[in-house]
């Protein structure tokens, strides 16, 4: 059995080797109790948004506790915008902001007043610490009730409020650990849209930590899949989706069994899946033109084409599949 | 930048020097402390004893005012270390009072809602955590004990001259050193607790058993025994030997063992030494760091 994960290198990642790695797994390992969480994670993380991702007890939530200093590494290091993690731990934590997984506030406190201490434990001077609490409660929508205390806010409330807290200090990595945690649907898209906007905005990196592949794929770029604290893939989402066979789905009128035979004689798989469909598997060198062709020479009607491509969940049941003991 | 600019932006403004951030902690829970009228009522009682200590000291230097009183307060109550050293005992029971209603929900609400995360994924270590909360205490008993005694003795000496001054410093170093020792005795132990127990009330119970229920025993040892070593259980007894040691009048004292004839065996003492106490004390602050290291972490890891 391998003791690191080589992470596959996506072409996309490719483009961004001139600029310092988010964050740099130098054989990253932590052990509680003799029991090892995570094992000698090795690679180098660039994306903007890059989406963490695994079974429940991957170690996602470890690796970011890891990154953030909480726990300290067993063997190996990392490294956040080229700075150690065991070293600068300070330094690194001045750059980052941090949303923590389970409910966090002080009671009895006001949002403006819990986002501005957290501000200024930030390190901003208390003026522009009120200033910037005040623009990140209105940022995230909490504009109405920033003076109420955060122990009154509904669930959503609250994520949103820690959503503040952690961008307050405008930091320039931020770590989201399961964002959208018990929202309900307009809670969470209003959840994505504020990641999708901090994202787009180019001023922060983020690390988003799901076990929800739907977030993971309207937010990031990149996803990091670990099972067993072991990094078994790192891609880019659109590289691997564009990478990965073309699936087409016919829906047809006419007789199928002649079409399927001239689409294998030109070395593509099919599979005939009654109700008049058709899936077939695009070879190279084989444009949608053709299939048209063949059909017309078969006197076949092609009513409906669809693209299937590798959703998310594809790709993570396959890195499932393909890693150590299966899924 | 104004409100109404939506976007998220870097801060590239100043930072605050980093050494001075654990204060942050203290000036943001003194807001929350001073927003109960009753407290701020039972603070500024607090203050009374130190009063009645300056007028004494005036009285003390007033002919006129002596004149009209008809009484000799100079022979009465002498300003001397007795006179500092019962007024830093009294303000102690005063600040002991105060922690228990301020230092049991300093880390136990943040505990309680999972909120050192929120401060330890900052540039903000737990040491400086600790030292915060540690402020919020030290700072407010530090306004009620040695602080204002300093200033007294400093209206002492000027009203009675520098020789006297010169003469009775020792007596500044033992208003200060014992008063330090006692606040920072109670802020570390009200930390501790705090960091053990999450429930404030709970907490303050713990704090006050900690320094009664153990008095008692010491006292039955004391009792049981004819001995004072049951005062090294006690925290109370421990501080009041501790201040007696800086103030100078603390005296050993021994019990002489007889045979059935009354005939003197042997002398011993039935004081513990002076530096006994001071061990205890020491390990009592010892283990309250040792737990805020255990306890004061951004998560507990089950192993």
């Amino acid at each position: 059995m391998a003791t690191a994960a080589a992470i596959p290198t996506a072409p996309a990642i490719q483009d961004r080797r001139n600029f310092a790695p988010v964050v740099d797994l130098d054989g990253l390992s932590v052990t509680f109790g003799g029991r090892p969480i995570l094992k000698e994670l090795r690679g180098e993380l660039r994306g903007r948004a890059i989406g963490l991702l695994g079974p429940n007890g991957a170690g996602k939530t470890t690796l970011i506790h890891t990154l953030l200093g909480f726990h300290s590494p067993s063997s190996g290091t990392a490294h956040i915008f080229g700075k150690d993690i065991i070293t600068d731990a300070k330094q690194i934590r001045a750059l980052i902001g941090y949303m923590p997984e389970r409910d966090a506030f002080i009671a009895k406190m006001s949002a403006v007043h819990l986002v501005r201490l957290m501000a200024e434990l930030s390190g901003l001077p208390p003026e522009a610490a009120l200033e910037r609490a005040h623009e990140a409660l209105f940022y995230v929508g909490l504009g109405e009730a920033r003076y109420r205390g955060v122990d009154t806010y509904s669930l959503g409330m609250k994520q949103l409020a820690k959503l503040a807290q952690a961008i307050v200090h405008g930091p320039k990595l931020i770590f989201l650990d399961e964002p959208t945690n018990g929202l309900d649907p307009p809670a969470r898209a209003r959840m994505i849209r504020l990641i999708r906007e901090i994202r787009d905005s180019g001023q922060a990196n983020i690390v988003l930590s799901s076990h929800l592949l739907r977030d993971v794929e309207e937010c990031c770029e990149e996803i990091l899949i670990l099972k067993d604290g072991r990094i078994v893939t790192y891609c880019n989402l659109e590289e691997e989706r564009k990478a990965n066979r073309k699936f087409l789905v016919l829906e047809t009128r006419g007789d199928q069994t002649k079409f399927a035979e001239a689409v294998s004689a030109l070395g593509c798989e099919y599979a005939l899946t009654g109700d008049h469909r058709v899936k077939i598997v695009l070879q190279e060198g084989i444009e949608v033109r053709d299939l048209y062709r063949i059909a017309a020479d078969q006197q076949m009607q092609i009513r409906r084409l669809s693209y299937k491509r590798d959703s998310l969940e594809d790709i993570f049941l396959k890195a499932m599949e393909n890693s150590h003991g299966g899924f | 930048m104004a409100v109404f600019e939506h976007t998220y932006r870097n801060y590239a403004g100043p930072l605050t020097p980093e050494w001075s951030r654990f204060l942050i902690i203290p000036r943001h829970a003194f807001r929350d402390v001073f927003k109960s009228k009753l407290f701020t009522a039972f603070f500024a009682l607090c203050f009374i004893p130190l009063l009645v200590e300056a007028v004494m000291i005036y009285l003390h230097h007033n002919v006129n005012a002596l004149g009209v009183l008809q009484v000799n307060i100079r022979e009465l109550i002498p300003i001397d270390a007795t006179f500092f050293q019962t007024f830093v005992n009294l303000q102690s029971g005063f600040a002991f009072f105060v922690t228990l209603l301020v230092g049991p929900p300093l880390v136990s609400r943040d505990l309680r809602n999972n909120a050192l995360p929120l401060y330890l994924c900052r540039p903000f270590s737990r040491t400086e955590y600790v030292a915060g909360k540690m402020a919020v205490v030290l700072l407010l008993l530090s306004l009620m004990t040695w602080i204002p005694q300093l200033l007294l003795f400093l209206f002492q000496s000027y009203l009675e001259g520098a020789r006297w001054m010169i003469d009775n410093l020792w007596i500044a170093s033992a208003i200060f050193i014992g008063s330090v020792v006692w606040i920072l005795l109670l802020a570390l132990l009200s930390q501790a607790i705090s960091a053990l127990v999450k429930w404030r009330v709970v907490a303050s119970g713990v704090l006050l058993g900690l320094f009664f229920i153990p008095s008692v025993f010491g006292e039955i040892v004391n009792q049981l025994f004819r001995t004072r070593w049951g005062n090294l259980i006690s925290l109370g007894a421990l501080m009041r030997t501790v201040t007696a040691g800086l103030f100078g009048t603390f005296q050993a004292t021994t019990t002489f063992v007889t045979d059935f004839d009354g005939q003197v065996v042997r002398r011993v003492l039935s004081e513990p030494p002076l530096w006994c106490s001071w061990l205890v004390l020491f390990f009592v602050c010892a283990l309250c760091l040792a737990i805020l290291s255990a306890k004061v972490k951004a998560y507990e890891v089950v192993k």
